[in-house]
């Protein structure tokens, strides 16, 4: 009888909001990495955004060079995001691994994630070296500078993303499933899926509204 | 007595980490994440360039699509959820995306006026 009406009571207020709570000590070590590193992923969303209200600013400034409609590739991006989505779901399946402490899995599923992330740096740096070499580079236009930064911004937070996943391979190989090395590995998790997150902002505002035209 | 231990046994989550879950639970959350991810993005791809529908309906539905695709790699993928452990999170969340859109929205709006106000190049060099 008791048990029931306390129940309720937690549920009518869930929030704890009307009850001073005693609390237990601070928070577990695991909770303020993850929290401290998502305000820092949250600072880097807004970094980019800076980048996307350039890119929304200029896309229409070519000084007579080349529009979106007539450089970009949809099928490379297509096959980009396809990489970055399966890389993601793979580092899901690895971090599932690591809490379950199972190397073998782990293994497997961060080396997919890098080689998925290595075929979508390939596709996008041969992207970039072919626009160079037909004389769009990024001091073509205003617009080509904004591309250029935009998406080679996220080139290089993956390819930062790519030395960290080996470095995370390398401790858990060495030192195996500590607490420190699970913590580095939940924050290299939300790392990469915040990548995606960005992928999807950059692939929908500059491929697909860029080319249309 | 049983409602204090209920309550000092209550923890927040860290952002990414999910409630306890065995493990086929949490790689179905991720197969559906991806199954949604990859039917979104599809869609988008498709949408961008066929001629099925009215043509300036477009951008607006990429928009909406892309967006639906952000929420359900937040819930599946970073598992960002709305129970009450996760007030911290959210809340940092929100704070973030609201200087995300001051940022864009203000400056899309702003540099739209300044150019619709601005006379044409030829017209301010014959000014001088």
């Amino acid at each position: 009888m008791a048990m029931t009406a306390t129940a309720d009571h937690v549920h009518a207020d869930p929030h704890h909001i009307g009850r001073v709570i005693e609390h237990p000590g601070p928070a577990p070590k695991r909770i303020v990495t993850a929290y401290g590193f998502w305000i820092f992923l949250l600072s880097d969303i807004v970094m980019f955004s800076c980048f996307f209200a350039a890119y929304a600013v200029l896309s229409g400034q070519t000084a007579g060079g080349p529009r979106g409609s007539e450089i970009f590739e949809q099928r490379n991006v297509a096959i980009e995001t396809v990489c970055l989505l399966l890389s993601s779901f793979t580092c899901g399946m690895a971090s599932i691994a690591a809490d379950v402490r199972n190397r073998f899995w782990f293994y497997l599923g961060m080396a997919v994630t890098c080689v998925l992330g290595l075929i979508f740096l390939a596709i996008e740096f041969r992207e970039f070296a072919d626009l160079v070499a037909r004389g769009y580079g990024p001091s073509r236009s205003a617009f080509l500078t904004a591309f250029f930064s935009l998406v080679g911004c996220h080139g290089l937070h993956v390819s930062a993303g790519i030395l960290w996943l080996l470095t995370m391979m390398a401790q858990v190989f060495a030192k195996g499933f500590r607490a420190d090395i699970l913590r580095r590995m939940m924050c290299f998790a939300l790392f990469w899926h915040a990548l995606d997150i960005i992928w999807v902002a950059v692939f929908s505002v500059v491929y697909l509204l860029g080319s249309a035209p | 007595m049983s409602d204090e231990t209920h309550l000092t046994a209550h923890h927040d989550l860290a952002p990414g980490e999910e409630e306890q879950h065995s493990v086929g639970e949490r790689i179905l959350g991720y197969v559906v994440g991806l199954g949604l991810a990859l039917l979104l993005t599809a869609t988008s791809f498709f949408i961008a360039g066929t001629d099925l529908v009215w043509q300036p309906s477009i951008p607006v539905a990429l928009i909406v699509l892309a967006i639906a695709q952000m929420g359900v790699h937040l819930v599946f993928f970073l598992h960002i959820t709305t129970g009450p452990d996760n007030t911290n999170n959210v809340l940092a969340l929100a704070f973030g995306l609201l200087i995300v859109f001051l940022v864009v929205g203000g400056t899309v709006w702003i540099m739209s006026h300044l150019n619709a106000n601005m006379p044409p190049m030829d017209q301010i060099m014959r000014m001088q």
